[in-house]
């Protein structure tokens, strides 16, 4: 656990970089830290591993004040990923991702084949290892970056906008095998970034920074999109936030009715083994444009539902056969049922 | 050719006395570069790590850089008391324009290199001095390099210029034409062996660049 | 450093401006020299090099010229060329115009190349031809290379201009090899002082006609903002 306490960054010139930040970032779980720039959230995370010293206040790590640790120590025991990698040019991609072992004493070539099993474990292809970063892509480099901030199986790992470099469909895939990691391997993460969906989506805990470094507010990511904290959450949150939030709800107990039922004239047609094929209406069949299942969130019900011809969302069972549809008005009542009864829950 | 005849008769009267300007040459040439190249290496770190000392270090050595080589030669007995036959004195001159030519060069290699690939060696527990020879040192290479090549083929030219105050070297060649009544062939040989050797010493160190940077060649393929 | 050293130097009557052998006249004729030369080499190089770097061909010859005009040994040159054709101010000349080209032609073509491909992209874009495209932007956007290139080519022609006192040319050089030939150290010591003061103040000179007449958007002096202390002390991390 790393806990902040009354931390403060003044620079020399005058300018404060963070004001009073108290905070606990627990284990095996991802804080995020977001807010626009200059607010203080990348100080507050190089504080951590002590690339920056704070003015005043204190911060621990596992109850210890990181000022009376060794310094070289407490960063060979904490992964550090930054955009754009900061791989070493001149090194080859294994060579890269086991130089803290190396450092550490670890023989250079039991590090460098854990090096390829990480590079695996990344979604790299280990031949990869042989060549310099400059012949990767900008995702991959941002992979190998991931993979040597492993290598030594640090507890805490920082990273600072590590996908914000690379273009919006590598970062899809990068987020979402990042989440894939860090169920297997659960460490305590805390992530930089100025992108508040990427905040929601890969935070356990958002801590979201104002201007002159002020922690404007610490929740987890449905409560944020639910209730923010000030008019400068709900600007920085953006707008559609009960919509977004609806990705937090489970459609798991969405009442649906039957397939054969006709909506508005229209009936759902299905082939021998029960998978819809579409609206049959007496002009013709129309598409319906996509199936739910009981796996899936309450937002993807409803965009199925706007974008449906028979204003009904199927839903499928596990081996796609149509199991029920459920209309508008039906799923509109269960998300206001569903809002009801979450307000009544947190007092 | 009637001239080729004339250079072939040179070189068999003279030609003990030519590989000895020749020796006497490459070594007057070298030993500054390598002197100036190490001592390079503190200054170039200085240079970068103190913002300061940056203006006063590259004024003085444009300063020097831009003093006319026979000029300093000249110069330097009466500064330091070396003799102006002395092939010592030329080392010493030279000594100082290379060092003139590569501080600059290493403070421009040492400060290329990414901040970014330093913020991570930093945060990942190098020491300052492990880290300066593990990503500092090797990164800025290329540049470094680059500046040797250029030091070394300027000195190598330069050494001709102590043929007049009457040190030996290939430049003696040079003169030794021109007190025989400007006879070419000496002059041609002289040439001839001045740019073969600056053109040896420039791939030596390609090569050796080549070998010491295999990571700077490779282009973005993938 | 005795006193003698200087008497040469301080010596009044070697700086009456009719005298020969003063140093009035061995000032004007080492300019002239060098001024002769680094024109000539420019008229030939610049148009060179701006055209190579703007077309894109025989670059080969404008990348390599630089190495090539460094490998080659000054006192060589001038004594082939001399030989060849003779003593006196043309050939003289001529050995210093082909040592002052090849720095000029490389740092034109260099700067010329490095020109951000986007805006010659934008400038073709507006409709401008090729010969204003290198007049009103490449050539302005290199010039502080293109200056680098300048300075370059005077001190090595100041320098050779001093050799060339050797084969009869007049100039500060005489003062060092007649002061050598006649033992006279003080002749020397002035010599050697006069011309690296004259080498040094002609690159300050042109240093500063660099300063004025490069735009300040191009060399960066339009860019001293104040600055943001957050990111100067974010890029220098704690070491201890």
């Amino acid at each position: 656990m790393i806990e902040f306490e009354g931390v403060t960054k003044v620079y020399p010139g005058g300018t404060t970089a963070v004001d009073d930040l108290s905070l606990s970032i627990p284990d095996n779980a991802i804080t995020v830290f977001v807010g626009p720039s200059g607010c203080g959230k990348t100080t507050s995370l190089r504080m951590i591993n002590r690339m920056v010293d704070a003015t005043s206040g204190t911060i621990r790590l596992d109850g210890e004040d990181i000022r009376s640790l060794d310094v070289v120590k407490l960063r060979r025991g904490i992964g550090y990923v930054i955009q754009h990698a900061g791989l070493f040019r001149h090194r080859t991609v294994v060579d890269n991702v086991a130089t803290v072992p190396v450092l550490s004493g670890v023989s250079r070539r039991e590090a460098r084949s854990h090096a390829r099993e990480l590079l695996e474990r990344v979604g790299l292809d280990p031949a990869l290892g042989d060549r310099y970063p400059a012949q990767l892509s900008g995702g991959q480099q941002q992979r190998v970056g991931v993979a040597r901030a492993l290598a030594a199986d640090p507890p805490v790992m920082l990273m600072d906008e590590p996908f914000s470099a690379v273009d919006a469909v590598v970062r899809q895939s990068l987020q979402q095998e990042f989440l894939r990691l860090q169920q297997d391997l659960g460490k305590t993460i805390v992530l930089v970034t100025h992108d508040i969906d990427e905040a929601v989506k890969l935070g356990d805990q958002v801590a979201v920074f104002g201007e002159g470094g002020r922690l404007a507010q610490l929740a987890p990511p449905e409560e944020l999109l639910a209730a923010p904290a000030d008019d400068f959450v709900a600007r920085l949150v953006g707008r559609d936030r009960g919509f977004r939030g609806l990705s937090f709800a489970t459609a798991g107990e969405v009442a649906v009715e039957p397939v054969d039922t006709a909506v508005d004239g229209l009936v759902l047609e299905l082939d021998g083994e029960g998978r819809p094929q579409g609206w049959k209406s007496s002009q013709g069949t129309l598409p319906t444009e996509g199936t739910w299942t009981v796996s899936d969130n309450l937002r993807t019900v409803a965009d199925l539902a706007i974008l449906s011809p028979a204003g009904a969302a199927v839903r499928v069972d596990a081996d796609g056969r149509a199991d029920g549809v459920v209309r508008h008005a039906a799923l509109a009542e269960h998300i206001r049922r569903h809002q009801v009864a979450r307000l009544g829950g947190d007092a | 050719m009637e001239f080729l005849g004339e250079v072939r008769d040179y070189l068999e009267t003279n030609g003990e006395a030519v590989l000895e300007s020749l020796a006497q040459h490459i070594w007057l040439a070298l030993l500054p570069v390598a002197i100036a190249f190490v001592l390079s290496l503190p200054l170039g770190w200085t240079v970068v790590r103190f913002g300061w000392a940056r203006h006063p270090v590259l004024t003085a050595s444009s300063i020097v850089y831009t003093i006319p080589s026979l000029a300093l030669l000249l110069l330097l007995p009466g500064l330091i008391g070396t003799g102006i036959l002395d092939p010592l004195n030329v080392v010493i001159a030279l000594t100082l324009y290379s060092l003139a030519l590569l501080v600059r060069t290493t403070a421009d290699g040492l400060s290329s290199v990414e901040p970014q690939a330093i913020q991570a060696a930093v945060a990942m527990g190098y020491t300052p001095l492990r880290r300066w020879f593990a990503v500092e040192l090797p990164l800025s290479l290329p540049v470094v390099l680059a500046g040797l090549r250029v030091a070394t083929v300027a000195n190598i030219s330069m050494v001709t210029v102590s043929a007049l105050i009457g040190i030996d070297s290939l430049g003696q060649l040079f003169t030794r034409g021109f007190q025989l009544g400007f006879y070419t062939p000496p002059i041609v040989i002289g040439l001839v062996l001045s740019v073969l050797l600056a053109l040896t010493a420039d791939l030596m160190i390609v090569l050796a660049q080549r070998a010491l940077t295999p990571w700077a060649r490779v282009g973005v393929s993938r | 450093m005795s006193d003698g050293t200087f008497s040469f130097l301080l010596d009044g009557a070697n700086w009456a401006p009719g005298a020969d052998d003063g140093f009035p006249q061995r000032i004007l004729e080492h300019l002239m020299y060098t001024g002769l030369a680094v024109v000539i080499a420019f008229v030939i190089a610049f148009p060179l090099g701006v055209l190579i770097g703007h077309t894109g061909k025989a670059t080969f010859l404008a990348i390599n010229a630089g190495n090539a005009g460094r490998a080659l040994p000054t006192l060589g040159v001038l004594m082939l060329v001399v030989a060849l054709a003779g003593t006196g101010l043309v050939p003289a000349t001529v050995a210093l115009v082909i040592l002052a080209i090849p720095p000029i032609l490389t740092s034109t073509y260099a700067g010329v190349n490095s020109v951000d491909p986007a805006t010659v992209d934008a400038s073709r874009g507006v409709g401008m031809t090729g010969f204003q495209i290198a007049a009103q932007v490449e050539v302005p956007d290199a010039l502080p290379i293109i200056a680098g290139g300048l300075r370059n080519a005077t001190l090595q022609v100041v320098s050779t201009a001093t050799i060339a006192a050797y084969v009869g040319l007049g100039g500060l050089g005489r003062y060092l090899f007649d002061g050598l030939a006649l033992r006279d150290y003080p002749r020397v010591v002035a010599g050697a002082i006069l011309v690296a003061v004259l080498a040094v103040t002609l690159d300050l000179l042109i240093a500063a006609l660099q300063r004025g007449l490069v735009s300040p958007g191009v060399d960066g002096r339009a860019e001293r903002g104040p600055r943001t202390p957050t990111r100067l002390d974010e890029l220098q991390p704690n070491e201890r």
